[in-house]
C-alpha cells in the first residue's frame, strides 16, 4: 500500500481551481517532487496534505486512511517551510525541542534528541542562539533538524532551498539526498526550479494549472517529456512545429514545417495528421565543420549566428538554411580548445533519431 | 554611527524644551516653600505631606487607580481578541466596530455613553459605569497595536506550530502571545495612561459621589492652583516615567530576543 495517497484532490478559490482531481500515490521511503511554475497549484496541494487547507473534493489518504478531517497537529507530516518559520523568541534548542515537548517526551529525553540532532547537523554550537542570529544556511538546517525530529512519516518541504545563494543551494542539495537517505523518511519537496527537482528527486509530478501533467523519474521526465509544456518547462529544448504524414510499421514520418520531412520511431497513441513539435535537446544536437555532410543522418546546413561561452560548455545558436534557429550545447571538454566556431561559419546541423521527440500540441 | 548635524540638532533640542520646561516647572514648584506659583522661595516636602493627608485627594487617586486597572486589563484582553481577530480572518464590521471609538470625538462617546447607561441599561452612575466607558474607548487602541504587530509577522510561523504537533491554543500561548507580547503590554500602559487622566468621558459618566482624580484636580484648579496640584502632578508624571521605562525595557528584550543566559 502506498504511503499517501491523493485521490481526485479538487480546491477551488472561488472560480479559479488551484488543483484540480489530482490523483497520485507515494510509496514509503520515496524522494518525491512537485515540480510547477509559480501558480500551478503544488503549494496548495502541500497545504491540503499538511492539513491547512481542505479539499472540495477527493480524498487524501495516509496509509491507506482519509485525513481529510484531521487538523494539521494530529498529522504525523511536517512541514519545512520556505522562510524556515523558526520561532523567532526560542533558541536553536528549545526550536528543535518543541516538537517533541508537543507530543509529551520526557525532559531528559528531548534534551538527549536535541543534543543529538544538533550534532548531526552540526549546530551543536549554536544551541543557545536565536534565529536572528544564524545565517540562511544555519537557519535551513535548524528548520530540518526540527522538522524530522520526532520522526514524521512525511516531511513537507516547501522551497525551502529558495532563499539561498547558489553555492550553498548545491551544497544543501547534497546534504538533503544524504539525510533522506540515512533518515528513511519519505520527502515530498514543492520546487519551481527543474535543477532542482532533476538534482534531488526520485521522482517528479511536473503540475501545470492544478492538473498533474507527468509523473516519473528524472531522467524519463528531461528525456521523453510528454507534452509541449513540460519539453519547454523543463531544461533548455528546441521546439519545430510539425505535423505527421505517414505511419508505417515501428516508424512515422513527419513533416517539420519548413524543414521538411524526417523519421522518427512510433510512439502508441499518434494518428496520421497529428500535429505538434518536433523536439531536441541543445546537447543531443551536434555541430559539424561543413565537411563531414555525407557520413550524417538528419544533417542540415546554415551558419552560427551567436554563441555563448560559459566555460565547460558554449551554447551555439545556428540559423539553417530553411530559417529554423537550432540551440546546441557542446562541451568544451578537450583542452586547450574553448571554442569551435566563430560567428558566420557555415556548418551542418545534425541530431540521431533517437534523440527527437514529437509531442502532441 | 552618524553625527547629528547641527540644525537637526537644535530644532530637536527646542522642540523638546518647549515640550519639557513647563513640566519641569511644575516639578520644581512642587518643591517650593509658597502658596504662589510665581518665585522661589525654598525647599520643602510639605505640599507632599498636606496631599497625603487630603482625604478627598486619596480617595479621588484610589478611584481612579481602580478604574485605570480594571479598564486597561479589560481593554487589553478585549483588545487583542480585536486585534487578532481582525488580522486573522477578513472581518467587515468588527475592524469599524473596534477602531470607531479611536477617532469618534471624545464628548460624543460621553454624550451616548451617558445616554446608554441611564435609558438603556438603568444603571446608576459610578465607578462601574467609567470602567465600562474607559473600556469602550481602549479597545481600539489596543486592537490597532496588536494587529500592526502581527501585520509584520511572518504567518507560517503560527503554521509551523500547529504543523508541529501544538493545538490551536498551545500555538497561542507558546508562540503567539509570545511574539505579540511586547503589544499587549504597550496596549495596556497606553490604556492606562488614557484612562488615567480622561476627564471628558470620565465627567459624563461618572455621576456625583465618587471623585475621580483628574475632575478633582480641576475643581482644584477653580479655586486656585496650588502647590498641591503641583505635587500631585509630579507623582503622576513619576509614575507614568516608571511605566513607559518598563515597557520601553519588556519591549526592546523581546523584540530583540535577549539571549536567556
Amino acid at each position: 500500500m502506498a504511503l499517501l495517497e491523493l485521490r481526485d484532490v479538487t480546491r477551488r478559490f472561488g472560480d479559479f481551481t488551484a488543483v484540480d482531481a489530482v490523483t497520485l500515490s507515494i510509496e514509503a521511503g520515496e524522494f518525491f517532487t512537485l515540480l510547477g511554475p509559480s501558480g500551478c497549484g503544488k503549494t496548495t496541494l502541500l497545504r491540503m496534505i499538511a492539513g491547512f487547507d481542505v479539499p472540495d473534493s477527493g480524498q487524501i489518504l495516509l496509509d491507506g486512511q482519509d485525513i481529510a478531517g484531521t487538523p494539521p497537529e494530529k498529522r504525523p507530516i511536517h512541514t519545512v517551510f520556505q522562510s524556515y518559520a523558526l520561532f523567532p523568541h526560542m533558541t536553536v534548542a528549545d526550536n528543535i525541542a518543541f516538537p517533541l515537548k508537543m507530543s509529551g517526551k520526557m525532559p531528559d529525553e528531548i534534551k538527549e534528541s536535541v543534543k543529538k540532532a544538533l550534532e548531526e547537523v552540526q549546530l551543536s554550537r549554536f544551541s543557545q542562539r536565536f534565529p536572528h542570529e544564524l545565517s540562511g544556511g544555519q537557519k535551513q538546517r535548524v528548520a530540518f533538524a526540527r522538522g524530522l525530529i520526532n520522526r514524521p512519516r512525511l516531511l513537507l518541504m516547501d522551497e525551502p532551498l529558495g532563499a539561498l545563494d547558489a553555492k550553498l543551494r548545491e551544497d544543501m542539495q547534497r546534504e538533503l539526498i544524504h539525510l533522506q537517505k540515512e533518515v528513511g523518511i519519505t520527502f515530498i519537496f514543492v520546487t519551481h526550479s527543474q535543477d532542482e527537482a532533476l538534482a534531488l528527486s526520485q521522482r517528479i509530478a511536473v503540475m501545470n494549472q492544478g492538473q498533474i501533467e507527468q509523473i516519473g523519474d528524472p531522467s524519463v521526465i528531461y528525456g521523453s517529456p510528454a507534452n509541449r509544456f513540460i519539453a519547454d518547462f523543463i531544461g533548455k529544448i528546441n521546439l519545430m512545429e510539425a505535423h505527421v504524414t505517414q505511419i508505417s510499421g515501428q516508424n512515422m514520418t513527419l513533416e517539420i514545417d519548413k524543414l521538411g520531412t524526417t523519421t522518427l520511431p512510433f510512439k502508441p497513441g499518434i494518428k496520421t495528421g497529428d500535429q505538434g513539435v518536433v523536439a531536441i535537446r541543445p546537447e543531443q544536437v551536434g555541430v559539424h565543420a561543413l565537411a563531414s555532410q555525407a557520413e550524417l543522418t538528419h544533417a542540415y546546413t546554415g551558419k552560427v549566428l551567436d554563441f555563448l561561452y560559459v566555460g565547460d560548455v558554449t551554447t551555439y545558436i545556428v540559423e539553417l538554411d530553411c530559417g529554423i534557429r537550432m540551440e546546441a550545447l557542446l562541451a568544451n571538454s578537450s583542452p586547450g580548445r574553448a571554442r569551435f566556431f566563430e560567428v558566420n561559419d557555415p556548418v551542418v546541423v545534425s541530431w540521431l533519431p533517437e534523440a527527437a521527440h514529437f509531442l502532441m500540441d | 554611527m552618524k553625527r547629528p548635524n547641527l540644525t537637526l540638532w537644535l530644532t530637536a533640542s527646542l522642540v523638546y524644551t518647549f515640550l519639557y520646561i513647563p513640566l519641569v516647572i511644575v516639578v520644581v514648584y512642587s518643591f517650593n516653600d509658597s502658596r504662589l506659583n510665581a518665585e522661589w522661595v525654598g525647599f520643602t516636602l510639605d505640599w507632599y505631606y498636606k496631599l497625603f493627608r487630603n482625604e478627598e485627594m486619596l480617595l479621588a487617586a484610589r478611584n481612579s487607580l481602580i478604574i485605570a486597572v480594571s479598564a486597561s486589563l479589560l481593554a487589553t484582553i478585549l483588545g487583542t481578541m480585536a486585534g487578532l481577530a481582525i488580522h486573522r480572518f477578513r472581518l467587515r464590521f468588527l475592524p469599524v466596530l473596534a477602531f470607531t471609538p479611536v477617532a469618534m470625538p471624545e464628548i460624543l462617546l460621553g454624550v451616548s455613553l451617558l445616554l446608554f447607561f441611564l435609558q438603556v441599561l438603568n444603571l446608576t452612575l459610578g465607578m462601574i459605569s467609567i470602567i465600562i466607558a474607559h473600556t469602550t474607548f481602549c479597545i481600539g487602541f489596543v486592537a490597532i497595536i496588536v494587529r500592526a504587530r502581527l501585520q509584520g509577522m511572518d504567518e507560517s510561523i503560527f503554521e509551523a506550530a500547529r504543523d508541529l504537533g501544538a493545538t490551536p491554543w498551545q500555538t497561542f500561548r507558546l508562540i503567539t502571545l509570545p511574539l505579540i507580547m511586547p503589544a499587549v503590554v504597550a496596549g495596556a500602559l497606553m490604556s492606562f495612561t488614557l484612562s488615567i487622566d480622561d476627564f471628558v468621558i470620565t465627567f459624563f459618566t461618572k455621576g456625583v459621589g465618587e471623585p475621580i482624580l483628574p475632575i478633582q484636580i480641576y475643581t482644584m484648579i477653580k479655586i486656585a492652583v496650588t502647590p498641591e496640584v503641583n505635587a500631585i502632578s509630579t507623582l503622576f508624571m513619576l509614575l507614568t516615567l516608571v511605566l513607559i521605562i518598563i515597557a520601553n525595557r519588556l519591549d526592546s528584550g523581546m523584540l530583540q530576543g535577549e539571549k536567556k543566559s
